[in-house]
């Protein structure tokens, strides 16, 4: 599935709060179709740099294109950047007052104004392919984080993105619904959707990244497909971060 | 309405409990005029105290501090002064600097009446505590779930609009209603300003039949019944809202 | 009248919240005397005065001077609204502890009575309940051979009282009801009284959590002691009031109005201010 045509392109970002650094000469590029897994301890930036990719958070330096956008430009279009990029969060931040159904079509309706009977039936299979049918007008807070995720995840899909964010979805979730999770994430990039994922689950990454990144203290230290990565690491650093996790 | 009158003429008569507003046609118009401006009164300065407290928490939100504080101290003045001095305020003092207009009789009358008065001052008095309640509902908003919507592309006038709002709206519900019934509760301090409400047409009714132990248990009965409907309507509203699996 | 912030099943008003822990310290003085609240009253103050003189070009004395002439009356007006607001506070105090009381008894009869005296005084106009008493309570007590006078000036305490006694209740009540119910039981199990656990474990936490309600109530009920002018006792609104028949002078409406309001609100301010604090400081400690 993977092409050789960049979709995501970052170049030598910096990003500050104030006196602290958190992203010091970031590079990184994302093919279309490729899954890529940002790996690193906390704080070394990773949650940042994904917040940059869709204008969350804008960049102190540097340059970030989407798709030929660029995020970095005072007069970008934030509704056609958003159109293109879909993020899930790690406390899932579906809209409470919602039914599950209503989550999903709420932004196709409200934000890109297109006909609600579609919209509907594109949310009812997005619902079936997160494997949620039954539960379509049940609120949030009657669903487990898991189903909950996985409502989020349709929700962003509902978009028609071109990139999916990623950024520690299943950190809040206990191991039985990680699993369906991280089944419908990997779906996704068979499927050939272009996903960044921000993760601490290294087997996860081994088996669905095309390339895995290695961050700490706001730096890319060293990045590579996953098989020589995870077998030889070059740096120091690495070494010790993947020899307290593994 | 025969047999009802007739029971409260005997007990006039024979107890010396006298409710005229049961058997008096005057006193029971009077009466009722009372009731009915009381909760015109009220619902007008209702309506008018939440557009207040929407406008204020809207520019409570906004980028620039001069409006920013402008609202808080709108809002911290209010809430620290007394309600009938504010009355007076407006009714003698502001009204004195405003021009006098010339009425369909041709005569000379100021340009907002005591009604018109007392229904800007409550209103800014009541909306003066929902600016407060608004803010905090909006605050109570997660952060995140701002954010969540801002990546799906939402501006911030439709995040407002959809998500932030519905969400808010639920958390005051509980202390908006609380100011609410304070709001019912204020309009009797129109009386000092001659506004013929509840507790003014209870005050001429006692002054001319002397039936002041009467009429004072039928005022405290009659606002307890006004703010028990408003109660009982803000928790079914309340109720209505509710989310399931979400407790505000 | 304004509304409590505490903790009641009830509907309240919410307490403000700014969780934040770091926040409480050396900042708060400078929140204490409140920034640029003072600044733009005074502004706004300013401006209307300006307004005012414009109205009536042709002023006889200056208004500042009228204003400062009229003064010390009204300011002894107002310690007379201060004196009653802490008379009806700490009657209206004394009963609404019985009455809070009363609303976790173990009779369910007092239980009832009480709940229901709390909401009904709750819930009165407050000068719905002030006419109730300047009418209904007699001229005199007479208790066997002993007579107590009942001045007018006594009954309007006392109907201030009223309503203040319905809210303490109710502070009283959602302060008890606020402690978690493993207190009762893990005093109960080592043995001690009901009146014993109420008095030593449970009151003692449970005051904490009363105080900032409480003080917003104190502040509530001194704005409310204008209302004794309604009724003909003369306070520094009905001062206020005589001090503009005497002037007979349009331009004096607008600065001596202000000037009242700004009397009660350099009082009501700062205990808004305090309570606010209170309430935070107690939040984090909780």
């Amino acid at each position: 599935m993977t092409t050789t045509q960049p979709i995501v392109v970052i170049e030598n970002v910096e990003k500050r709060f104030g006196a602290l650094v958190v992203l010091k000469d970031v590079s990184l590029t994302v093919k279309r179709g490729e899954t890529i897994c940002i790996i690193g301890p906390s704080g070394s930036g990773k949650s940042t740099l994904l917040r940059c990719i869709n204008a969350l958070a804008p960049i102190d330096k540097g340059q970030i294109t989407v798709d030929g956008i660029a995020v970095n430009d005072p007069a970008l279009d934030k509704l056609a950047l958003r159109r293109r990029v879909g993020v899930v969060f790690q406390q899932y931040n579906l809209f409470p007052h919602k039914t599950a159904l209503q989550n999903i079509m709420m932004a196709p309706v409200q934000v890109l104004k297109e006909d609600k009977v579609e919209v509907e039936a594109r949310a009812r299979r997005l619902l079936a392919k997160v494997k949620l049918s039954e539960k379509a007008d049940v609120y949030p807070g009657e669903l487990s984080g898991g189903q909950q995720q996985r409502v989020a995840i349709a929700r962003s899909l509902a978009m028609n993105p071109k990139v999916m964010l990623f950024d520690e979805v299943t950190a809040a979730l206990d191991p039985e619904t990680k699993k369906e999770v991280l089944h419908t994430i990997r779906e996704l990039a068979t499927e050939g959707m272009t996903c960044v994922l921000v993760t601490h689950e290294m087997g996860f990454a081994r088996e669905v990244a095309d390339h895995i990144y290695f961050t700490d203290g706001g730096v890319i230290v060293e990045h590579g497909p996953p098989a020589e990565f995870f077998a030889r690491a070059k740096e120091e650093r690495t070494r010790a971060f993947l020899e307290q996790v593994l | 309405m025969q047999p009802v009158a007739e029971f409260f003429r005997w007990l006039a008569d024979a107890h010396g409990i006298n409710l005229t507003i049961f058997y008096d046609s005057v006193d029971r118009s009077r009466f009722l005029t009372g009731l009915f401006t009381t909760i015109w009164l009220s619902i007008v300065c209702i309506f008018l105290s939440i557009l207040i407290g929407l406008t204020g928490a809207l520019i409570q939100g906004a980028h620039s501090p001069i409006p920013r504080a402008a609202v808080r101290s709108f809002v911290q003045f209010f809430r620290n002064t007394p309600p009938l001095v504010q009355l007076a305020f407006f009714y003698f003092a502001v009204s004195a600097l405003l021009p006098m207009v010339t009425d369909r009789h041709g005569v000379k009358v100021p340009l907002i009446d005591n009604v018109g008065w007392a229904i800007i001052s409550f209103s800014l008095f009541a909306g003066a505590f929902n600016v407060e309640i608004f803010r905090s509902g909006i605050e109570a908003v997660p952060k995140s779930t701002i954010e969540a919507a801002e990546a799906l592309g939402y501006t911030r006038v439709k995040a407002y609009l959809y998500i932030i709002m519905p969400l808010a709206f639920r958390v005051c519900l509980p202390a908006l209603g609380n100011n609410l019934v304070n709001l019912v509760k204020t309009t009797t301090l129109a009386y000092a300003i001659g506004v013929p409400e509840l507790l003014y047409a209870a005050a001429q009714i006692w002054s001319e039949v002397l039936n002041v132990r009467e009429m004072m248990w039928v005022l405290l009965f009659t606002y307890i019944i006004i703010v028990a409907v408003l109660v009982f309507v803000m928790h079914r509203w309340e109720r209505a809202l509710r989310i399931p699996g979400y407790s505000a | 009248m304004r509304t409590l912030s505490g903790t009641t099943d009830l509907p309240v008003l919410l307490p403000r919240r700014m969780p934040s822990a770091t926040e409480w310290g050396a900042a708060d003085g400078a929140r204490f005397f409140g920034s640029r609240t003072w600044l733009f009253l005074l502004l706004a103050m300013s401006a209307l005065s300006v307004a005012a003189q414009a109205s009536d070009a042709p002023a006889r004395a200056g208004i500042v001077e009228t204003v400062w002439k009229w003064m010390p009356l009204i300011s002894s007006g107002f310690l007379f609204n201060l004196l009653v607001s802490a008379a009806s506070m700490v009657l209206g105090t004394a009963l609404g502890v019985l009455l809070g009381l009363g609303q976790i008894s173990l009779h369910p009869s007092v239980r009832k009575a009480s709940w229901t005296l709390t909401q009904f005084f709750r819930n009165a106009p407050w000068l719905v309940l002030l006419f109730f008493a300047m009418f209904l309570l007699p001229f005199e007590l007479r208790i066997g051979g002993l007579v107590i006078p009942l001045p007018a000036w006594l009954k309007a305490i006392i109907g201030l009282s009223l309503p203040v006694m319905g809210n303490v209740a109710e502070i009283v009540r959602g302060g008890i009801r606020s402690i978690p119910t493993g207190q009762w039981e893990s005093a109960e199990s080592l043995a001690f009284s009901r009146m014993q656990i109420l008095w030593q474990i449970i009151i003692p936490q449970a005051v904490k959590r009363m105080i900032p309600p409480w003080m917003n109530l104190y502040a509530i009920l001194t704005m409310a002691t204008t209302l004794i002018s309604v009724v003909g006792i003369q306070d520094a609104m009905t001062l206020t009031r005589g001090a503009l028949v005497a002037e007979a002078r349009t331009d004096l409406y607008l600065p001596l109005y202000f000037m009242l309001l700004l009397m009660f609100f350099a009082y009501c301010y700062p205990i808004a201010r305090l309570t606010l604090m209170l309430e935070r400081r107690f939040a984090v400690n909780a």
